[in-house]
């Protein structure tokens, strides 16, 4: 897996309540598509195009300086519904290594990490500002996300601490694989096995 | 000291603790169907992993498969290499298939529970989000990404950390026209989608005690559109009932010993819970989402919500909501034309959601201009509903009688709402292009949905 440890960058404000999988990929462009690359250009297709396919200028992401943002900023429940990890994959195919929202769904905040793109959790009111620091800016903001230290830093220097999962922030700093970190439990796992088939017979078909 | 169903079952399978709050949780069960599951064995043997435990995995097509009546594999063309895909690697594995046209095929939320594969006591996982839905027979299941599923694919185990225990008791006698459904719509109304993020709810109370587990599941599926991964209902004489005899259920001596393993897992009395909510079913009506979110929604007897007078911070969602339905605010819902009725999904397309909808049909005509489709949810479903004779009913009633599959809840397959029209739905999910592009989802019961085929509008069934 990609290694995460820090981005600068424009950070778009995307800032909509319930940001569902859906809305960032339609299933059935998982249908056609064969693996996880590819997916940039349907990310967010109903709100960045129009029904004939032309560009919808009013959505931010088509908006400069947001279009490419590495990061985005929303507002609670990011990611909710569909499991389909196709949303991360179309955030990361578009360019997105981060999003900054008060809250996410649970099936894609894991799936994010599986993928090196980091889920940022802050109060509404510091992504507000975040994003009021882009708006007043004229096109040079910046914001920094440091998983390192764990904190971001506004386009007016302000620092803001967030909070992550030990085990999740040492995975990403180092691209580790979930696959090659459990095999070294292998006798752990079989050990419990053995004694479930004694326990619970009837579950082993 | 007390435990709760959830802590019981998950303690069970904690492998090792791997620190920091992580534990390694044994699988007892892993799902796949021909979206994600297909791909994820596929990439999982090309990284040179197998499947470890071949015998526990079950798999079934259901999301890219037509469901038109007489359907082959190439009825949807974008689907087939999905399921060629899907038999190649489940027949090299080892791996069970309910192929399509097969007893045992369906929906992968339906065939778990009907096949007597989700058991109480298990976990069960599945690379889909309303994996939540098998929670009904006290199973702690819950819906997980491509790499996860690869990870279950490679080592039957999972990397997980302990969500936070929620109970949700709905007490009291079950008004007329209330169904499981409108009681989780109502919580969701009531709380909103993010409510259980987080956390394992567990559905408790007299009015779930009293549910069939048809009804449990249900209940259970739509936990994911409050934002909890993962829902439950403690196993009972009910639960057991249902799944006696049932294929994989176990059999003889070993049934008994199952069963009085199962009897330990209902929460002990004194166990607690990090958040408790408890909806009194007096207050429980016939329910109909009219926004773009399962929890925009309302009592059908009620008014369309006016953004102005809602919360602050729901003002902008309102709007936008309203726009994208083709709503007005103020206005009441009953009675809002429709074009589309779609009976069928994880959530509703079990034999007792035909039987409650082909009650409402059962002698009357559809509204000319409503296009209705009945798709039940697997295969023995489709069966025991023809020997039934619903089949016909419908038939009779102007609505058309599909495959099994999940067909118009995710459009995954071609299956669409065309733009700019209104559906009401059994399904669980009304987001934006859900359904298809700009089509507009009201979600309702199996019974409203049948009401409002026959109306040609959305109705209130305790009229009909």
């Amino acid at each position: 897996m990609e290694k995460f440890t820090r981005v600068t960058g424009v950070a778009a404000p995307l800032m909509r309540q319930n940001v569902d999988t859906d809305l960032v990929i339609r299933i059935e462009r998982l249908v056609n598509n064969t693996g996880r690359q590819g997916l940039g250009p349907y990310c967010f297709e109903q709100i960045r195009f129009k029904p004939d396919g032309s560009e919808n200028p009013d959505c931010v992401l088509n908006q400069e300086p947001y279009r490419g943002a590495p990061i985005i900023l929303s507002a609670e429940n990011f990611g909710c519904g569909s499991s389909r990890e196709g949303a991360v994959w179309a955030l990361a195919g578009m360019g997105v290594k981060v999003v900054i929202a008060p809250s996410y769904g649970d099936i894609f905040y894991n799936n994010c990490f599986q993928n090196g793109l980091l889920p940022v959790a802050l109060p509404i009111e510091e992504v507000e500002q975040l994003a009021d620091e882009m708006r007043a800016s004229p096109g040079n903001a910046r914001v920094t996300v440091d998983l390192e230290n764990c904190q971001v830093v506004s386009p007016t220097g302000r620092v803001i601490p967030f909070k992550i999962d030990a085990r999740r922030q040492h995975a990403l700093l180092n691209g580790l694989d979930d696959i090659a970190q459990t095999m070294t439990h292998k006798d752990k796992v079989e050990a419990w096995q053995t004694t479930d088939k004694n326990a619970r017979p009837w579950v082993w078909l | 000291m007390a435990r709760t169903l959830f802590d019981k079952i998950w303690d069970s399978h904690v492998i090792t603790d791997l620190g920091n709050g992580f534990v390694l949780l044994h699988i007892d069960r892993l799902l796949l169907h021909d979206l994600s599951g297909a791909r994820a064995l596929r990439d999982v043997t090309e990284k040179g992993y197998t499947p470890a435990q071949p015998r526990l995995i079950y798999a079934t097509p259901d999301h890219a498969i037509s469901t038109m009546p007489g359907r082959t594999e190439e009825t949807f063309p974008p689907g087939a290499p999905l399921l060629r895909g899907l038999r190649e690697n489940t027949k090299k594995f080892g791996i069970h298939l309910f192929d399509i046209g097969k007893d045992g095929n369906g929906i992968v939320h339906i065939v778990g529970p009907e096949q007597g594969l989700t058991l109480p006591g298990t976990t069960l996982v599945c690379g889909d989000s309303h994996t939540c839905t098998h929670g009904g027979m006290g199973s702690l299941a819950f819906g997980i990404g491509s790499s996860e599923l690869e990870h279950v694919l490679a080592t039957q185990t999972m990397v997980q950390r302990k969500p936070k225990r929620f109970r949700v008791q709905f007490e009291g006698k079950v008004p007329e026209g209330v169904t499981a459904k409108d009681m989780i719509l109502h919580l969701i109304g009531d709380l909103g989608t993010a409510a259980g993020t987080g956390h394992a709810v567990e559905y408790a109370g007299s009015a779930v005690r009293g549910l069939a587990v048809e009804g449990r599941l249900t209940l259970c599926n739509l936990s994911i559109e409050m934002g909890a991964r993962t829902g439950m209902v403690a196993p009972d004489d009910t639960t057991f009932e249902y799944l006696a005899g049932r294929d994989f259920s176990p059999k003889g001596a070993m049934w008994d010993r199952a069963v009085a393993h199962w009897r330990t897992l209902p929460s002990d009395p004194d166990a607690d819970f990090d958040r408790e909510h408890t909806i009194d079913m007096a207050r429980v009506a016939p329910q109909i989402t009219w926004g773009t979110s399962p929890e925009h929604v309302i009592a059908v007897d009620r008014a369309i919500p006016d953004p102005d007078r809602g919360p602050e911070d729901k003002r902008a969602a309102w709007t936008a909501a309203l726009q994208y339905q083709g709503l007005e605010p103020g206005k009441p819902i009953e009675g809002t034309k429709v074009d589309w009725v779609f009976i069928g999904s994880c959530t509703n397309s079990r034999i007792s959601d035909l039987r409650a909808a082909a009650a409402i049909a059962k002698g009357r005509q559809k509204a000319p201009h409503v296009n209705a489709w009945i798709v039940p949810g697997s295969e023995r479903v489709k069966r025991e509903a023809e020997a039934e004779g619903l089949d016909r009913i419908f038939k009779d009633a102007g609505f058309e009688w599909r495959e099994p599959g999940c067909s118009m809840c995710i459009a995954s397959n071609g299956e669409r709402v065309p733009p700019g029209q209104r559906s009401v739905s059994t399904s669980n999910r009304n987001f934006v292009g859900r359904q298809g592009p700009g089509a507009r989802t009201h979600l309702a019961s199996p019974a409203m949905a049948a009401a409002a085929a026959i109306k040609g509008a959305i109705a209130d069934v305790r009229k009909l």
